[in-house]
């Protein structure tokens, strides 16, 4: 995978498969201390101490339909790549914690890519799992929360047309704004 | 500029729609969106189904994405259930999407360049 934002995706796909009701996912861009920080944070069923041994390996998958699974290996890699890392934490029935952090000047530190694209793809998911993100870049943060956006839009579905073009504007026109500043 | 405000007209504008046309009983597509669909392209394609679904004001039609289906080699499949009716296509790419849209869900013709029977028997 060649963005951030795509191993991103990946793994709060695997939050929606373990029953979460909430992702949060921060996004912290911190010039002064070299780091990205990326950390994914959902109220799923957890995983017991075997399992979460188990999980950064290419040859563990819980998916019945093949044999190995990619998603937090490839994560991690990524963040290893940069001289960073990746740690998880998980609580039976309270959630995962998964917390990636990337050298930011690093040569092989992917981009993030088209982060709106990949929240407004979990925001359609079957489940109505709720996304709430936060992206701080120098100080300055945006804010996504699709709990608001459910209680605008009361019983008109994600679905509805011209919703999910509105949400992919929107956070990009609020990630613009906060990258402007940095800017300054 | 994007605003809450503009969210409140769309939803205005969604709720008049759907009570013109009653219940909303359209064509469903889901695109497979595991670790595997995900590498092969599936996000890209997605979003072209959500943006010109949009653009061509497609009302009926959903895009939601699902987990796989085991057939992680001829990703990113797509299926699009009309009624009963199921067709899954496979290798699907943003030229794909654009053909499945325009000569299977406005035509109502399967697009048998990219059904799954192709690679699969």
């Amino acid at each position: 995978m060649e963005e951030l934002s795509l191993h991103i995706l990946d793994v709060c796909q695997n939050s929606i498969q373990a029953n979460a009701t909430l992702i949060e996912l921060f996004i912290d861009d911190d010039v002064i201390n070299n780091t990205l920080t990326i950390e994914i944070i959902d109220n799923g069923q957890g995983m017991d101490k075997e399992t979460l041994r188990k999980v950064s390996d290419p040859f563990y998958t819980t998916r019945t339909t093949r044999k190995v699974g990619l998603g937090i290996s490839l994560f991690k890699m990524a963040a290893e790549a940069t001289d960073g890392e990746l740690n998880i934490e998980s609580t039976i029935d309270v959630g995962t914690k998964i917390k990636a952090t990337f050298q930011r000047d690093h040569i092989d530190l992917a981009p993030l890519g088209d982060i709106e694209d990949t929240l407004v793809v979990l925001a359609l998911n079957e489940k109505n799992v709720d996304i709430h993100y936060r992206h701080t870049v120098f100080g300055q943060t945006f804010e996504f929360d699709t709990r608001q956006i459910r209680d605008i839009l009361k019983e008109t579905p994600f679905t509805a047309p011209g919703v999910a073009q509105w949400m992919k504007e929107y956070i990009k026109e609020g990630l613009y704004n906060i990258h402007k500043e940095e800017a300054k | 500029m994007k605003s809450l405000d503009d969210l409140k007209k769309i939803r205005d504008n969604a709720q008049k729609k759907v009570t013109m046309r009653g219940k909303n009983d359209g064509i469903r597509v889901l695109v497979g969106m595991a670790t595997c669909g995900i590498s092969a392209g599936a996000r890209p394609v997605m979003n072209r189904f959500v943006e010109q679904v949009d653009k061509k004001n497609l009302e009926n039609v959903t895009v939601t994405p699902v987990g796989c289906i085991g057939e992680c080699a001829i990703e990113p499949i797509v299926e699009v259930l009309v009624g009963d009716e199921r067709t899954t296509y496979c290798k699907v790419d943003v030229d794909a999407v654009d053909r499945i849209l325009k000569e299977h869900i406005i035509g109502g013709k399967v697009v048998d360049d990219y059904v799954i029977g192709k690679y699969r028997v």
